[in-house]
């Protein structure tokens, strides 16, 4: 069977997934089956199909599981905001189209060499820098929680984050391949680069208090750094010089200490003071509530699962009792509905798509493809990590979202854009001849 | 560059492997530790979502706490209802979606929920999911006599004070009263009535349950326990004697007795112990006390339950363990001098009790030393009938010998025959007590207390212990305490009378 046979069988497994999935939240709230699930799992299918129309003309030797794999991610995605939200799960499945026409769009318009974007490195070099920091001009960043991630431009608005993250990937992938040998010579002028991109990291927290981002970004720099220098000490230093630069912000900012705290110490028995109202809280009442009750939310689920429909997200009178539900802690919402059989089967389909993404990593002829594969695909599971990580209390919680899944349109547009990266370099290293 | 990416592919897939590692943590490892915790509140209310167990009283079976079912968006959610309000609030608790839940509402949760782990629950909780019917809770028997406990709600009125009533041959709480009072219907959306509650003390705290969570001056009813002390260290007998001056002297200050506000302390001369208890004369317990030294009575105080949690089927927060307190801590001196013996002997100096051990010092006297684990959970039951789970009497231990038991107890219904506890005396029936009168330093606002036993006739078991406590009182335990306990324990006695 050809990749692309394999990813035809692929999709229509997703969309009956899918299909199955939206179903089943129907059911529970309408307490009826109704046409509508066949209708939306039809639609997900042909929209799917469309793309792996695309994929066979411009990319036919690439990986046939990945856009499977990413269909799957989206589905399961697409029906828990569904559920949550009706509203929401329709605005969702408009950005899935468009994350689809960007996929067809990159697929497009790269097909014929996408190693032009090697010569624009340092382009996107800058690019990550401005995107990174442009939450925190004045004007059109946007704060929320203690944290600025949006950028408003009228009425539209987005997270650039998610943008900056792929320039990012693109220019170290461009200026490594270049600069590998110098660097891993050690001289000290060459660590220059080295340098600037921790200072980065370090003024991305200041300006944007955005911890989860840092992390994200530094951790992508440090493992592509590895991976094109095979110097451990590098990572070693790396993360030393980090480690040494959150101690100091941590010791200087506020916000930076507030979510240490709450992740070190997220009940208390005592009442403490609540920078929220001002009062003696429960730590648990106040700071950490969010992370708290999305740790009760996944305890709820227990093995199995409530089951779609039959989860707590609301109290009696219809309050919301986890807050960004929809995006930050949707692995909460999943977890408590499919229990640990739904949530391991969703982790499993991130660890395929990773070993994917490192096979075609290893695939890649070139040193620009290679970094760029590897680099994508560690910088999507690093995503997860941090993001669900931060949901189940092994690192601080961040506001990041989790690939494909999480409700936003710049986050499901841009992993997009780094599956079409993807679908390029594999096909590439496929092609006979 | 391949060496490199295979190690970042182990990397990547550790991190997430992680995650998977952590998951299974918080929903298998950790996940009844959550679903315990009171601010949980996703777990609480799915739990609404349970028909849960009713809580029953003892003979005749009477709904203390029902379900009434609503719909709410598309699903049957069941809310509590209290059919009798305030009658035994502290111990039935409430379980609401806004303010957690209390008593056995909260420490029974599992059973009343189905999610305890006996194989049958879990097959009929399995079951019920199956067919897609609301999961039903096991029900709860409680031992409360719900005539007792209104006549305890109603003697104790408008005053603060608690009054514990149980049968000191099993243990089982007949009557738990703690005023002032609340209903548990108004707990969750009529908060304001019960945050306006006023009574004699303040604060009123209407929520605390002062039967086992209210801590208080024991004043002249721990001299029970001295007494055992002094019999069981065989230095004494019943008929000891003793000089009192209408003083004791403790590192060289004179420590009046009873009255000394008031007209001048009364002086008895030559007495023998049985007529220290009789008229409770502090300075025969003080004597006492200096020649036992502090840490013979302490441990007697222990033998019957003191520094530890009384065990209750209620949650463990609501019940505060006797003892000395120091700092608000419970304390034991490592040496006789860190405390005044002889003021403790007399059960001032810090020494703090519950209403629920008192009456499990008063039974385990009455028992024949004795001393049963105090149980107010008579069974649970399935929903089908079956029953799930059947506490027996289980005896704590022998907390003092048998002689020293029927010794302190003859001394007992002398007390109430002759001494100070005449108001206690109910006719056809042997009652012995002790009369307590804690001064709290204040003048006019004493701690009383009366504890008791009942039976039949002075061999025979007795088939009643009881404390009660007041606070803020003007008179003393005799006349404020002493009429409420005989009246709780004649309407137990009458009940057992007339079946």
């Amino acid at each position: 069977m050809s990749a692309r046979s394999r990813e035809l069988a692929g999709l229509i497994v997703a969309a009956l997934l899918a299909g199955i999935a939206l179903a089943s939240v129907t059911i529970a709230r309408d307490a009826e089956v109704s046409t509508s699930a066949v209708t939306w799992g039809a639609l997900f299918l042909a929209l799917y199909l469309a793309a792996h129309v695309v994929v066979r003309k411009t990319v036919p030797y690439a990986d046939g599981a990945l856009l499977p794999l990413t269909a799957v991610l989206t589905a399961f995605g697409l029906a828990t905001i569904y559920r949550l939200d009706a509203q929401d799960g329709g605005r969702q499945a408009v950005w899935v189209a468009i994350g689809v026409a960007v996929l067809c769009g990159t697929l497009i318009a790269l097909r014929h060499d996408y190693r032009v974007l090697e010569s624009y490195r340092y382009l996107f070099g800058v690019a990550a820098v401005a995107l990174l920091l442009l939450p925190s001009v004045p004007g059109v960043g946007e704060r929320v929680n203690g944290v600025k991630l949006w950028v408003s431009v009228g009425p539209l608005q987005f997270q650039p984050g998610e943008v900056a993250k792929i320039c990012l990937i693109l220019f170290l992938a461009g200026y490594l391949r270049e600069k590998r040998e110098v660097i891993a010579q050690g001289r000290l002028k060459d660590f220059g680069p080295l340098v600037a991109i921790w200072g980065a990291a370090m003024l991305v927290i200041v300006q944007t208090n955005d911890l989860g981002s840092a992390l994200l970004n530094f951790g992508i720099f440090l493992a592509m750094l590895y991976a094109a220098t095979a110097r451990a000490l590098f990572v070693a230093v790396g993360l030393g010089l980090f480690a040494a630069g959150a101690t100091v912000l941590y010791n200087s900012i506020a916000h930076v200490q507030d979510r240490v705290t709450i992740w070190l110490h997220p009940w208390t028995d005592e009442r403490v003071y609540c920078a929220l109202n001002g009062k003696l809280e429960y730590r648990q009442d106040c700071a950490s509530y969010q992370l708290v009750k999305s740790l009760y939310s996944i305890a709820n689920g227990g093995f199995g699962g409530t089951g779609i429909g039959e989860g707590t997200f609301t109290s009696v009178d219809g309050t919301q009792l986890i807050p960004y539900l929809r995006t930050d802690f949707i692995y909460s919402a999943i977890a408590q509905e499919l229990g640990l059989v739904g949530a391991a089967a969703l982790l499993l389909v991130f660890m395929v798509f990773v070993v994917r993404g490192m096979r075609v990593a290893l695939q890649a002829q070139d040193g620009f493809s290679k970094l760029l594969a590897a680099g994508l695909t560690f910088g999507f599971a690093l995503q997860t990590f941090i993001i669900v990580g931060g949901v189940l209390r092994v690192v601080p919680l961040t506001g990041i979202t989790l690939p494909f899944v999480s409700y936003g349109g710049t986050s499901i547009v841009a992993n997009f854009v780094l599956l079409a990266l993807l679908l390029l370099v594999s096909d590439r290293a496929n092609r006979p001849g | 560059m391949n060496g490199q990416i295979v190690r970042l592919t182990y990397v990547a897939l550790a991190l997430v492997a992680a995650l998977v590692v952590m998951t299974t943590y918080w929903q298998t490892w950790a996940s009844a530790g959550l679903a315990a915790r009171q601010d949980n509140a996703i777990r609480r209310v799915h739990e609404f979502s349970i028909d849960r167990g009713l809580i029953f009283s003892f003979e005749p079976r009477k709904r203390l706490a029902r379900n009434r079912e609503r719909e709410v968006g598309g699903k049957t959610l069941y809310f509590r209802r209290y059919p009798y309000g305030p009658l035994a609030a502290h111990v039935v608790g409430y379980s609401t979606v806004g303010r957690s839940r209390t008593g056995l509402e909260r420490s029974l949760n599992d059973y009343l929920t189905a999610s305890n782990q006996n194989l049958s629950t879990l097959v009929d909780r399995a079951l019920d999911e199956l067919h897609g019917r609301a999961v039903r809770g096991n029900n709860v028997v409680t031992t409360l006599d719900l005539d007792a406990q209104a006549v305890a709600n109603e003697q104790l009125g408008r005053n603060c004070g608690a009054v514990v009533a149980l049968d000191p041959r099993n243990g089982k709480v007949l009557a738990m009263a703690s005023s002032p009072g609340f209903d548990p219907n108004d707990v969750e959306n009529h908060y304001g009535r019960i945050a306006g509650i006023t009574a004699n003390c303040t604060p009123a705290a209407p929520l605390l349950n002062r039967a086992t969570g209210g801590l208080f001056i024991p004043g002249s009813t721990f001299k029970v326990i001295t007494a055992s002390a002094a019999l069981e260290s065989r230095k004494f007998g019943p008929g000891s004697h003793f000089y009192d001056p209408g003083y004791c002297t403790v590192y060289g200050k004179k420590v009046y007795n009873f009255g000394a506000e008031s007209g001048g302390p009364e002086v008895f001369g030559s007495v023998d112990l049985t007529q220290g208890l009789i008229h409770s004369i502090n300075s025969v317990f003080c004597n006492i006390g200096l020649k036992l030294g502090a840490k013979a009575i302490l441990d007697t105080a222990k033998r019957f339950g003191f520094y530890e949690r009384p065990p209750l089927e209620t949650p463990a927060e609501e019940r505060q363990p006797s003892g000395l307190y120091r700092n608000g801590r419970l304390y034991y001196p490592k040496v006789d001098s860190n405390v005044d013996s002889g003021r403790l002997a007399f059960g001032q100096e810090r020494m703090l009790v519950t209403p629920l051990q008192m009456a499990m010092v008063a039974g385990a006297i009455g028992f024949g030393g004795r001393l049963m684990e105090p149980q107010v959970v008579d069974k649970i039951v399935a929903p089908g009938g079956r029953v799930v789970e059947d506490p027996q009497p289980t005896l704590i231990r022998q907390a003092v010998s048998k002689r020293t038991a029927h010794e302190v107890a003859a001394m007992m219904r002398l007390v109430v025959r002759e001494g100070t506890g005449t108001a206690a005396q109910i006719p056809g029936y042997t009652v012995g007590g002790k009369t307590g009168t804690a001064e709290t330093g204040i003048v006019g606002s004493n701690t009383t207390w009366f504890i008791a036993f009942a039976g039949k006739d002075e061999t025979s078991p007795p088939e009643i212990a009881v404390a009660v406590v007041l606070q803020n009182q003007s008179g003393v335990g005799g006349t404020t305490a002493a009429p409420i306990a005989r009246a709780v324990m004649q309407a137990i006695l009458q009940r057992t009378e007339n079946p």
